[in-house]
């Protein structure tokens, strides 16, 4: 077996190679699991680096970007705004494969009308939310995920019920809306693998630990509640082109969900019989886990062929930002014709 | 029939039923300007009756409609009664169109009693319908019929007359709004994102007009740009810095309250060098202020644009015609200086229909900057990194996504960086980076447009303007003229000022600035150019919605030549 972390993928790329800068948040933050489960995607599913486009928000969970990849362009915007940034950004070519990476506090709260409207929009990228109810830049306040009653060291008790980000995506007509929990790996990659090779945009509300503000055992975004209260919607593994689909388990057991490109999603039932193709029900499920008290995990809404943004502009295949100068500026000969339309 | 005219809408912010005027200024001498009080008045309206007398001069003309009862108020008009509701009657219109044809009363007695060719006003009405038969034809009837009526009714000594000149062969007609839009699908763009808002709408309006003829590329047929219109316009200049960091050449356009929201974004632009332009079409602040009236209040808001040491290359248009050039000229300028380009337009240039010489096409090919590609990383001998002054003229090269070369990649932030684009808390490289942007943007001087100095024989003092008062500057100079006082005039057409503008300010005894906003702004940033002249500088400034007028910038001069 090769050394760890020299392993070659198929594009010749070792893990390395997605590497980026070490990380300078805290250790044991659940971020730090999501920068890993991203290399690892991208590693295992021969992404070249140059193909990706990342961009963040403000906050520790905007931080992340530049942990990995090192040779992928990425841009540390405003706070609440990566959204329109990366909007802009991908339009410049639209075949690079954009991934953001925000927060509770950059997307639900100083974010959320953008959030809404590039979930409306169905820009193509993947949008992860390392969303774990707190402010840690500013040293723990409240975000607008907090649960009601939440505790915390120098703000008291949280007055106000929390905004449910994948309730949210959902209702503002994302295209694909998971969510998972740092601390489970394997969902985690998965459903990143699906989000990158989904046409559109793919939330994932990522349950991760602020191990420095917000860890304690009966917060809803501790690693201890997380945990013993996670209940996975089905097991999920992402099948990319290049492997043959082997049939592992017996008919009625899976649903297969084909996206775009000819790579599927294969959804094991577990104990639900939940099938994440209708908004009203996901709703619904959502609801009744929130009563209960559950931590859904999992595929919890997918269209895959909603029309993105991009299906909705008449683009050239060349990318915008490759169209040489002449392309860009019409005839004059046209300009005489609009001087003589203009009286 | 040949002679210069202009118009303004003056019109409330609403949807429908307030009053509106629609003011035009006939002038064989070419004035573009509003004058203080009007020569003739045509009053259709009841609800402003009272008020649109006072709007006439001592012996014009007043029009009105028989059926409006209000008293008339003064002795020293020529009144001219139009039965307006007999006339429209004897065209036989239907019951929906009534209200609308009553206009063309006015125009037909208008038309008899100052001598309006006839023939023009049915190639207008034919323009306005596209052709259209039926109603041009049906206006014209009514416009006939009030005609004939003047014919036959009215013998007055009209101190008015409409004379065939001319003097507007080879000229255009249009709003400056449509102007800069043209000018930027001209200039590139591919990417627009806005937001609507009062009166910056029309400038993307018209690029979804003309855009989609002018900018399909003929051999794939397919759109060369795109154009979004965004929640905000957070989200609008959001948009355009990622496109302009993806190597777009993008802009947007707003009015003072969006570019209030834009400071932010436009921060970062600056800082991590991105191209982007921003249309500012004035209206009147503080506030919400008067949205449907010009002003020139936003001068230090855009200039100075966002948190922190910022200061941004401004273009400042004074007729529709430089709305065009600049349209595409602030492109070249964002690519190439890497940074925020603010075009500063106002309502009155912007919404208004100006006279001008038709468009020109663009005389240099566009300028895409320091952007390097696969092969061009090859190439670069020394090390290369997105904030590296190579050239020594402190405008890096830069990569821009989809660049498929391993180093291609950097990390764009608004946080401080080093030049290779790393994070960095450095004091060093903080400073450094921070005075090369300032080097970069004086450097920009040597291709901003400079002023335009008209000069009188002798004249020892001087007088600065800029923007939409430019129309109402050369009939009041020639005011002034026949007053005794010669000044030249220096019409400032960017910042940061260029050598010629300081200049001028240092060779002329005393120096007015003249600016549609209460503080004098542009007064301002020139006293901080040239503080051992600021004294020498004197600000005329005045706000109340309206353009400024030749009348009021003769008094406001020589209000301070005799105190």
């Amino acid at each position: 077996m090769a050394e760890k972390g020299k392993k070659v993928n198929a594009i010749g790329l070792t893990r390395q190679d997605y590497k980026g800068k070490p990380s300078t948040l805290c250790l044991g933050c659940g971020h730090n699991a999501i920068v890993g489960q991203i290399i690892a995607a991208c590693h295992e599913l021969n992404i070249p680096p140059e193909s990706l486009l990342k961009v963040s928000g403000i906050g520790c969970s905007s931080k992340a970007p530049t942990y990995f990849m090192d040779r992928s362009f990425g841009f540390n915007g405003l706070h609440g705004r990566m959204p329109s940034l990366a909007t802009g950004a991908l339009f410049g070519d639209t075949s690079l494969i954009g991934i953001g990476v925000s927060g509770d506090g950059d997307t639900a709260s100083i974010g959320m009308g953008q959030f809404k409207h590039v979930t409306r929009r169905n820009l193509p990228m993947l949008y992860i939310v390392a969303n774990n109810g707190v402010y840690g830049l500013t040293k723990g306040q409240f975000s607008a995920t907090a649960e009601q009653g939440l505790a915390l060291k120098k703000q008291g008790q949280n007055r106000y019920v929390p905004v449910d980000i994948v309730w949210e995506a959902i209702a503002g007509r994302a295209s694909f809306v998971a969510r998972t929990f740092s601390g489970d790996p394997q969902q985690l990659k998965a459903l990143i693998m699906a989000g990158l090779h989904h046409k559109g945009i793919a939330v994932i509300d990522v349950i991760s630990p602020c191990v420095t503000f917000n860890n304690q055992d009966d917060s809803f975004h501790s690693y201890a509640w997380g945990k013993s209260h996670e209940v996975a919607l089905h097991e999920l593994s992402f099948v990319p082109p290049v492997r043959a689909i082997k049939v592992q388990y017996a008919k009625g057991e899976t649903l297969e969900v084909p996206l775009y490109d000819g790579t599927h999603i294969i959804l094991k039932k577990l104990a639900q019989d939940y099938e994440p193709t209708d908004r009203a029900k996901a709703l619904q499920m959502l609801e009744d886990a929130n009563r209960k008290n559950e931590l859904i995990t999992g595929l919890i809404y997918i269209n895959p062929t909603q029309s993105s943004l991009f299906d909705l502009y008449d683009l050239p295949d060349t990318a915008l930002n490759r169209l040489p100068a002449e392309k860009l500026r019409p005839s004059p000969e046209s300009l005489d014709e609009i001087n003589k339309i203009m009286y | 029939m040949g002679i210069p005219v202009s118009g303004k809408n003056i019109f409330p912010s609403n949807i429908q039923g307030l009053p509106t005027w629609y003011k035009i200024r006939v002038s064989q001498s070419g004035y573009g300007g509003r004058r203080k009080e009007a020569d003739i008045v045509v009053a259709m309206n009841p609800k402003t009756f009272t008020e649109d007398q006072d709007d006439l001069v001592k012996g014009g003309l007043f029009l009105y409609a028989d059926d409006i009862k209000d008293p008339i108020d003064r002795d020293d008009m020529i009144l001219v009664p139009m039965p307006v509701k007999d006339i429209v009657k004897e065209a036989k219109p239907h019951r929906d169109l009534r209200k609308l044809i009553a206009n063309m009363v006015y125009v037909g007695v208008l038309a008899n009693l100052i001598g309006i060719e006839i023939e023009p006003i049915k190639a207008a009405l034919e323009f306005h319908f596209k052709g259209k038969e039926s109603p041009v034809e049906f206006n014209m009837m009514v416009i006939d019929l009030a005609y004939q009526w003047a014919d036959k009714n009215l013998d007055l000594e009209i101190p008015y007359r409409i004379e065939p000149r001319d003097l507007t062969e080879n000229s255009i007609l249009v709003d400056g709004n449509t102007a800069a839009g043209l000018g930027t699908i001209y200039g590139g763009m591919h990417f627009v994102s806005w937001y609507p808002i009062t009166p910056a709408t029309s400038l993307p309006e018209s690029m979804l007009e003309y855009a989609p003829k002018l900018r399909v590329d003929p051999e794939t047929g397919k759109s060369t740009y795109a154009i979004i219109q965004a929640e905000d316009e957070l989200a609008a200049v959001g948009m355009v810095v990622g496109a302009g960091w993806a190597g777009l050449r993008a802009m947007t356009a707003t009015s003072g309250p969006g570019l209030s929201l834009m400071a932010e974004y436009t921060s970062l632009a600056y800082f991590a060098e991105i191209p982007i332009v921003i249309w500012v079409v004035q209206r009147v602040g503080p506030s919400t202020g008067l949205p449907t009236r010009t002003a020139q209040g936003d001068i230090n808001l855009a200039y100075y644009l966002g948190q922190g040491d910022t200061e941004h290359i401004m273009l400042i248009p004074g007729n529709v015609n430089e709305c065009f050039e600049f349209g595409w000229k602030a492109l070249d300028l964002a690519e190439k200086y890497q940074t925020a380009v603010l075009c500063l337009s106002d309502l009155d240039l912007g919404k208004n229909q100006w006279m001008t010489k038709p468009f020109e096409y663009p005389e240099t090919p566009i300028e895409r900057g320091k952007i390097i590609w696969e092969e061009d990383l090859e190439k670069i001998k020394e090390e290369w990194g997105r904030y590296r002054d190579l050239d020594g003229d402190f405008i890096p090269y830069r990569t821009v996504p989809g660049n498929t070369h391993p180093k291609s990649a950097y990390f764009a932030r608004g946080t401080g960086h080093d030049d290779f684009a790393n994070y960095s808390e450095h004091p060093e490289q903080w400073r450094n980076n921070l005075d090369r942007i300032k080097n970069k943007i004086n450097s920009s001087k040597a291709d901003l447009p400079e002023p335009i100095i008209t000069k009188m024989r002798g004249a020892k003092k001087g007088i600065i303007a800029f923007g939409s008062p430019d129309a109402a500057m050369s009939e009041a100079l020639d005011y002034l003229k026949a007053d005794g006082l010669k000044l030249n005039y220096l019409r400032l057409r960017s910042l940061p000022a260029t050598d010629q503008v300081l200049d001028f300010i240092r060779s002329h005894e005393k120096v007015y600035v003249i600016e549609n906003n209460r503080d004098g702004q542009m007064h301002a940033i020139l006293s901080l150019e040239l503080p051992e002249k600021a004294q020498d500088l004197i600000s005329l400034a005045m706000i109340d919605g309206l353009p400024l007028n030749a009348e009021w910038i003769r008094e406001a001069v020589l209000n301070e030549e005799n105190a």
